[in-house]
């Protein structure tokens, strides 16, 4: 079976889906949910069954490689193939879908107003999926940019069609700055492709092929800002956030976390596997600014998220303090940071998720409002509700025993090998971090119980199983791969100590090794 | 004296005298035929013409021919351009074969001579007088751009420039409704054009004085051979040029394009737009690679600042409109300047981009018009934007159907749009003109913003009192619909048989 193409099948089967879906008819919406949720989980398990075949320790750049010619023209070929980082990554979307499927079961339905139809709404979600796995396993960049720029139209239809009074503007704020980058991006790809003319006869886009070449430090350099500010946007970095706390706000809660739980990776994924070995040069060249962005970041998200009064703003400005470590952890370039990034990455979609979904239970009960100062006292009415909400917020400040806390301690680590002071600073994020998630927590969930939520008809009741069956996945998820980090571990790393040696920026010598985490982890 | 004839290629020519003989053949249906059989008689004339010159240009694939005396050349772009627009011009005369949508009969006045609002009109309106004049007028368009696209010589040039503007001039003014908008539009193209025209004939003249030559291998020999380079020829050349660019509407030619795309029938702009641009695309690539081609560096500033003026302006005064069709016609001032870009790379690669950015963007563009005419209120068309609202959710194919021309127009991938960007961005790269290309991504992503309007009006937006209902056409309008949305698709997925068609189809021939 090794020779079954696993990546198309993968991405082909959510695509096929979403056709049937969306060929029902609209009186069928309980019917298009189940095929929905059920090519969901198809698409799971055969990614669960592609991630058990995948050989950590093999030395080729990347495993389930197919590769056909697509427009010959411009030497563009349909090539796909996935290294450690691209196999997490594209689990975690796996993972996720099937989840806001599920979390979002009833969130389309009673929305008359967007009328927007209930299976368009998951047929949408099933070619975002199909988009989504593309993004992550393209080792064409020409392909990968087409599933970046085509991802976007699902999302803007997401965002647009079902969503919260403002959303016609979110989505194209969501879509224009989308685009902006994008368009430079494209700018920065046909130069690239100019360039593999001139050094090897015939224009590619092969991802290897690329790497392979000797661009000089000044073509370098435009390149590389081309390719970042799509990247930056996406993440998105500051001061290139602005888009981000629209469109969480306006979306349903499944929206964003695909949006920001998988979506935004596609930046971070994009530094880490095009930038730095494409660009080494200008990667190092401008690693102190963008260091700098991420730094800013982390301490600009986390302060506006102190003081927010909407729920799923608060969510959206912690997101983009979290970017500021991911890309901190990349821009180190030293093997633990940018391990840890990865992990982050991972864990960052599963807190995410878990804030999202948790957080928008608790809205339908409510009346969608997401002021934090409607709430307090909800864990005496709903005490699984508050569980799950508090495991959510210790996640986002990274408890040790989650797994978030082993990406930001492995960027921190990272950090303080090559830049010790900005290791130190960084790590006074970390204390805003503790500050704001715990008094989310505490304003909604603990105290008196507020009377508005008991007011005009309003009843806060606890979880049902349809609800805790969606959370139950990520929340095991969190701990279990806190406590065990191994597996993630042991996949990343020799895909990241291959960016690396294509950068060839010396390791600081500290004498520090991911051995001890990754097989302490491996004898629990 | 002795008169030697000058020897004809007839079979490279027959897709022309194809086009000419039904032309005629067509007038005189109009004088003769009784009105019970008319229509039927046009539309096997035009559809029957169109097809079997479109039938002959694929026999002649691979012709590399100067006939006529050196008037008239059939090399591989040539044949490409023609035949895109005879494809083009059976999709459009699909769109005005159209007579289901608008209740009384088809979109063009009873009588074009009477007077708007006056007796006469109102009687011939009663009795439901329609007119087959817009099919011989059809057919002489699409002659002179065939002529425009194999031209040779500076002469032949203007007489084909003559014989596709002239019928223009007119089908613009037939609109069925609103005629004083529609007669106004015919007066300011034909004003205009007769400008355009006339810059071209003097410069023709200035060029001829030059290098003692109307053919345009012999312009550029001279060019190349005389020691001393001559303002002369330089004026010329700008003046020369100011006819096919007045024709694409690039700017600062570009006045007339917003009136006519809103004033004309639909249909006729769904035809127009679509074909005129691929003949005057070619006419211009013909001048400029074949007799100037020597002389790039003179003529390249030129094309920039008019790409750059066209791609700017285009996109931004879009931005304000709120009838659709006008804003239909700043983006395409907007377009014509993305297609300069690849032009001003005076390369092969250069030659292959511009040729394919027509092809898509002239099917993209019937199929945008066959959309607008399908969309009505009580009042004939709805072009306000306004009415638009909602249509996504009351008719959600044909809204999807606007929208992947609307995403194609603005390069998103698996659209022919993109990879027409992306093709005439590496030949502009290639060339070195990178400015011109963070120039064209810029106005790419101002055009994004309209083009996305339009998308949220329809699909976003309740649906109003005021909201317009999608008719349902006939087989006519259908197919030129499905047909854009087809090539759309097509030529964004798998481009690749077309880009080796152009490839294949090699240079001009010199």
């Amino acid at each position: 079976m090794t020779d079954f193409p696993w990546l198309t099948a993968i991405g082909v089967v959510p695509l096929i889906g979403s056709l049937v879906v969306a060929l029902l008819p609209k009186s069928k919406p309980m019917l298009a949910k189940q095929i929905a949720m059920i090519v969901s989980l198809v698409v799971l398990g055969m990614t669960i069954a592609m991630a058990l075949q995948f050989d950590g320790k093999s030395t080729e750049p990347f495993q389930f490689v197919e590769s056909y010619p697509w427009i010959p023209a411009f030497g563009v070929n349909y090539s796909v193939g996935v290294d450690g980082i691209g196999l997490v990554l594209i689990a975690l979307a796996a993972t996720l879908v099937p989840v806001t499927i599920l979390a979002g079961w009833r969130d389309i339905e009673g929305d008359q107003e967007s009328e927007g139809s209930v299976k368009g709404y998951f047929a949408l979600v099933l070619v975002l999926e199909a988009l989504m796995i593309g993004v992550f396993a393209a080792t064409d960049v020409f392909l990968f940019y087409v599933f970046f720029e085509v991802m976007l139209v699902p999302v803007y239809f997401m965002i647009g069609r079902y969503g919260g009074p403002q959303r016609s503007y979110a989505a194209i704020k969501f879509l224009l700055y989308s685009l902006l980058g994008g368009l430079f991006m494209l700018a920065a790809l046909v130069g690239l492709y100019v360039v593999s003319i001139r050094q090897l006869g015939s224009g590619t886009f092969d991802f290897l092929a690329l790497v392979g070449m000797d661009i000089d430090p000044n073509t370098q350099k435009m390149l590389f800002l081309g390719f970042f500010f799509a990247f930056a946007i996406k993440a998105p970095l500051w001061p290139f956030h602005t888009w981000l706390p629209d469109a969480a706000a306006e979306s349903k809660p499944g929206t964003s976390v695909l949006l920001i739980g998988v979506l935004d990776k596609v930046g971070t994924f994009g530094m880490i596997r095009y930038l730095l070995p494409i660009f080494p040069a200008a990667s190092e060249f401008y690693a102190p600014v963008v260091i700098g962005m991420a730094l800013i970041g982390i301490f600009y998200g986390a302060y506006i998220a102190l003081t927010a009064k909407d729920m799923k703003r608060l969510f959206a400005y912690s997101s983009m303090s979290h970017f500021g470590f991911i890309t901190l952890g990349i821009f180190v370039f030293t093997s633990i940071g940018q391990t840890g990034s990865v992990v982050y990455m991972v864990a960052h979609g599963l807190s995410t998720a878990a804030l999202f979904l948790t957080a928008g239970f608790l809205m339908s009960r409510r009346r969608e409002s997401a002021l934090i100062s409607d709430y307090g006292g909800v864990n005496k009415v709903a005490p699984v509700l508050a569980g799950f909400f508090l495991v959510a917020v210790l996640s986002s400040l990274a408890l040790p025993g989650m797994v978030s806390f082993i990406g930001e301690f492995l960027v921190l680590l990272g950090a303080f090998e090559r830049y010790i002071w900005v290791g130190a600073l960084a790590t006074l994020g970390i204390v805003i971090t503790a500050a704001y998630a715990l008094r989310l927590y505490q304003k909604s969930m603990t105290g008196p119980l507020n009377p508005s939520l008991e007011a005009d008809g309003n009843t806060i009741t606890d979880l049902k199983g349809r609800e805790i069956t969606a959370l139950m996945p990520i929340a095991a998820l969190t701990v279990v791969l806190g406590f065990y980090p191994a597996p993630l571990l042991n996949v990343i790393e020799p895909a990241v100590d291959r960016t690396l040696e294509i950068v060839q920026v010396d390791a600081p010598d500290s004498g520090l090794s991911l051995d001890g985490l990754s097989s302490e982890g491996s004898e629990q | 004296m002795n008169f030697t004839p000058p020897a004809i290629d007839y079979f490279a020519l027959s897709p022309m005298i194809v086009i000419f003989a039904a032309a005629i053949v067509s007038v005189l249906v109009e004088a003769f035929a009784p009105r019970t059989i008319r229509r039927f008689l046009q539309l096997l004339i035009v559809f029957g013409a169109l097809l079997t010159s479109a039938v002959l240009i694929v026999l002649n694939a691979g012709t590399r021919t100067v006939t006529g005396g050196g008037a008239v050349v059939i090399d591989g772009p040539a044949l490409v351009m023609m035949g895109t627009i005879v494809v083009l011009s059976i999709l459009g005369a699909a769109l005005m074969a159209e007579r289901s949508i608008d209740p009384v009969g088809d979109s063009f006045a009873a009588r074009a001579s009477s007077l708007p609002g006056s007796e006469d009109e109102r009687q011939l309106t009663q009795r439901g007088y329609l007119q087959t004049e817009i099919w011989p007028l059809t057919l002489f368009a699409v002659l002179g751009m065939l002529l425009f696209v194999t031209a040779n010589n500076l002469l032949l040039m203007f007489v084909a420039l003559e014989i596709i503007s002239l019928p223009l001039y007119l089908m613009t003014g037939m609109a069925r409704r609103r005629r004083l908008l529609s007669q106004e539009a015919s007066l300011k193209y034909f004003l205009l054009g007769v400008f355009a025209s006339a810059f071209y004939l003097y410069g023709a003249a200035l060029v001829y004085g030059y290098s003692g030559s109307i053919f345009f291998p012999e312009i550029a020999q001279s060019l190349t051979s005389k020691p001393s380079e001559s303002i002369v020829v330089f004026i010329g050349m700008g003046m020369l040029i100011i006819g096919p660019l007045f024709k694409i509407g690039a700017v600062p030619f570009h006045q007339w394009v917003p009136d006519v795309y809103q004033g004309a029938p639909t249909a006729v702009v769904g035809f127009m737009a679509a074909t005129v641009k691929v003949a005057a695309f070619g006419a211009l690539l013909r001048i400029l690679y074949v007799a100037f081609g020597g002389v790039r560096w003179d003529w390249d500033p030129l094309i920039w600042i008019v790409a750059v003026a066209s791609m700017i302006l285009g996109s931004i005064v879009a931005l304000l409109q709120t009838d659709i069709k006008r804003l239909l016609g700043y983006s395409w001032i907007a377009q014509a300047g993305f297609i300069l870009v690849g032009l001003a790379a005076a390369s092969p690669a250069g030659l292959e981009s511009t040729m394919f950015y027509v092809i898509a963007y002239g099917f993209a563009t019937v199929g945008t018009f066959a959309v607008i005419s399908m969309v009505r209120d009580a009042n004939g068309e709805a072009t306000n934007l306004a009415a638009w609202a909602g249509i996504g959710r009351k008719s959600p194919l044909v809204a999807s159907a606007l929208s992947l021309f609307l995403l194609g127009l603005a390069g998103i991938p698996l659209t022919s749009g993109f990879v027409s960007k992306f093709a005439v961005f590496v030949a502009a790269i290639e060339a070195g003109a990178t400015w011109l290309v963070i120039i064209g991504v810029i106005a790419s992503l101002i055009a994004a913003f309209f083009y996305v309007r339009i998308v949220v009006i329809m699909f976003f937006a309740e649906p109003t009192e005021q909201t317009a209902s999608v008719v349902v056409p006939s087989a006519f309008t259908t197919i030129s619909l499905s047909a854009g949305v087809a090539v759309t698709l097509i030529l964004g997925i798998f481009p690749q048989p077309v880009l080796d068609m152009l490839s294949n189809a090699g240079l001009f021939l010199r």
